[in-house]
């Protein structure tokens, strides 16, 4: 940069930017660009709102209840963002989840150690995003259909695997798969090292932070994440210019359902049974939780953090209405009512407005 | 020794037959044309040299060596580079991040090997320089206009010690300045004694720069004459079939 400028001075001539009327982005601008950021804002504020207005919403109890509850969504939502970058969509998670569930379960009904239950649940969980990654990326299926396929499968395994039983005598370890799923930190000790106003936040939640964390840090470090994106924008570009495409896409589905696994593993530790049922309907709570968090459905776009805090939004909002006595069945309406809504706003960033787009219905409307 | 020796290659889709019995030779440093009109097989040509895929007959030597060719990344490692008609370029990414795209520079031990994002900023930065290109590294490709996409797609072969550079149409949709800035560019690679294969329609262009102009008419070579010896008249004559053979 200071090259070309001193360059352009000594010539006399206008800067780059005054001519081409685009200026490199600062971190600031770039952070008030995105989506996540906005999100935040939103999430914020409403938290603040809902605090004022209900007070049982604002207490310890209950923010580590929202935590533990959103964490294993965000944790799916940063498997889902690495596929949806790709430009692909895994439908399959919430079955996985049920699948994995049954696996690990099953295993500490036969007593055997919580380690060999969870390793085979990772396992069982990781085979399905094995399938899936095989046949997008090597056959070249739409993600679409071979994730759908995928969830009736798993679904469907996990319901003949249990003999449509809730297992729950798990074996001699049932204590220690329950500290894992039910473990918090800090705890509010009778000596009282930990003032009453922090939180005891779920073992869920730190698992979740950790995972942002290393998500984050390769989206932003690494030239894995650099072939994510590419291939999200220009996936014959990026065979062209010799980027393992197919191996990034296959790995993709794979960490999808990793996430997937290390999510029922926690709500199996935490409920200390086993349904086959566990994490239905989840895939489109984890989709809506991205891509309010500013994923793009199209493919390129994605941060670890808009993952989390667009499930963070999504569990406030529906804790919100239960508080405010809104029958919990409308809880669908609005996940669905907010993936529209994001992907609309998300409209804004390629380059037509939301206003633009809104005019165009009504002009059209007119006609 | 020549850097590409084309020898009597052959290419079939099924029954459709795209080249037959095509024979050419690049040197080190030469500019050569390749002309022809739609379908006369300059793009199966291209893709051939590329490693898109190999021929069906006939065989292609890299500094006197046969190799075969079954992926781009193959070609690019014996030493040839494209500068795709589309550009191949990524536009959710920025110019140095699409410079790069494919052979990242990295640092640290593993695991934690990360991209060396300041390095591959300055290397870009240098090569819009030699290009003299007003792109920016860190600019959204998206963003930017023909000329300075075209500059990315050409700074990215020159990363590597390319021994041939194939252009496919690099002058066909940007502005007459960049037009002269991109013959410039070949220019300057052939007095770096890179060899390139430049595929245009734009006649003034292949004239301005080439050394030898190989004409292509239904899939087979019609001519291969020094530019000094030929005119644009006999060119066109030889695309369109109202000369018959060189």
């Amino acid at each position: 940069m200071t090259h070309s400028q001193t360059d352009t001075l000594k010539e006399g001539h206008a800067s780059i930017g005054d001519v081409v009327g685009i200026r490199e982005q600062t971190a600031f601008q770039k952070m008030v660009a995105s989506q996540a950021f906005w999100v935040g804002i939103a999430l914020f504020v409403l938290v603040v709102f809902m605090t004022w207005l209900e007070p049982s919403f604002g207490t310890v109890d209950n923010t580590t209840n929202i935590t533990r509850n959103f964490a294993p969504i965000a944790i799916m939502g940063l498997g889902m963002t690495v596929v949806l970058i790709t430009g692909g969509i895994d439908l399959s998670v919430g079955s996985v989840m049920g699948l994995v569930a049954i696996v690990a379960g099953l295993l500490l009904t036969w007593h055997q150690p919580w380690y060999v239950a969870f390793g085979a649940g990772l396992l069982a969980g990781m085979a399905c995003g094995a399938f899936n990654g095989f046949f997008v990326a090597y056959i070249g299926m739409p993600s679409f259909v071979v994730t759908l396929g995928m969830l009736s499968i798993a679904r469907s395994a996990a319901v003949v695997l249990s003999g449509n039983q809730m297992l729950y005598q798990f074996g001699p370890d049932a204590p220690i798969v329950k500290a894992i799923g039910q473990a918090k930190w800090p705890r509010h000790t009778p000596d009282g090292w930990v003032p009453r106003w922090i939180p005891e936040l779920s073992s869920h939640f730190w698992v979740m932070v950790i995972l942002a964390l290393i998500v984050g840090f390769v989206f932003i470090f690494t030239a894995w994440a650099r072939h994510l994106f590419a291939i999200g924008g220009n996936e014959h570009a990026a065979r062209l210019t010799g980027v393992p495409v197919d191996r990034v896409k296959f790995q993709a589905y794979v960490f999808s359902a990793f996430t997937a696994s290390i999510a029922s593993l926690l709500l199996l530790g935490y409920s200390g049974s086993a349904i086959n049922a566990m994490g239905t309907g989840y895939e489109l709570r984890v989709i809506a939780g991205t891509v309010i968090g500013g994923a793009n459905l199209m493919g390129g776009y994605g941060t670890a953090f808009g993952a989390v805090i667009g499930s963070a939004f999504l569990e406030v909002i529906r804790n919100a209405l239960l508080m405010a006595g809104i029958d919990s069945n409308w809880q669908g309406a609005f996940v669905g009512a907010f993936i529209i809504l994001a992907v609309l706003l998300g409209m804004q960033t390629s380059g037509k407005s939301l206003r633009a787009t809104l005019e165009g219905m009504f002009t059209w409307k007119r006609k | 020794m020549s850097v590409l020796d084309v020898r009597s290659v052959s290419k079939s889709f099924g029954a459709i037959r795209a080249l037959s019995e095509v024979s050419f030779t690049v040197a080190a440093g030469e500019v050569v044309g390749l002309m022809g009109d739609n379908g006369a097989g300059k793009s199966t040509m291209v893709k051939l040299i590329a490693g898109n895929f190999p021929p069906s007959d006939g065989e292609i030597a890299v500094d006197g060596e046969v190799c075969h060719f079954h992926k781009p990344i193959e070609a690019r490692g014996a030493g040839i580079e494209v500068v795709y008609q589309d550009l191949a370029l990524a536009d959710n990414l920025t110019a140095a991040q699409n410079v790069f795209l494919g052979r990242e520079m990295k640092k640290g031990l593993w695991p934690f090997r990360v991209l060396d994002k300041q390095a591959m900023i300055n290397r870009s930065a240098n090569l819009f320089a030699e290009l003299k290109s007003e792109t920016r590294p860190r600019d959204l490709v998206k963003k930017m206009s023909g000329g300075q996409r075209q500059a990315v797609a050409i700074a990215r072969t020159r990363l590597s010690n390319a021994k041939l550079v194939l252009m496919d149409e690099p002058t066909a949709a940007i502005s007459v300045r960049q037009v002269a800035e991109v013959l410039e560019l070949i220019r300057r690679l052939k007095s770096q004694s890179v060899s390139v294969m430049l595929i245009s329609h734009r006649m003034p262009d292949v004239f301005a720069v080439c050394d030898r102009i190989i004409v292509m008419r239904r899939g087979s070579k019609v001519a291969d004459k020094a530019t000094e010896n030929t005119s644009p008249e006999e060119i066109t004559g030889l695309i369109t079939g109202a000369i018959r053979d060189a």
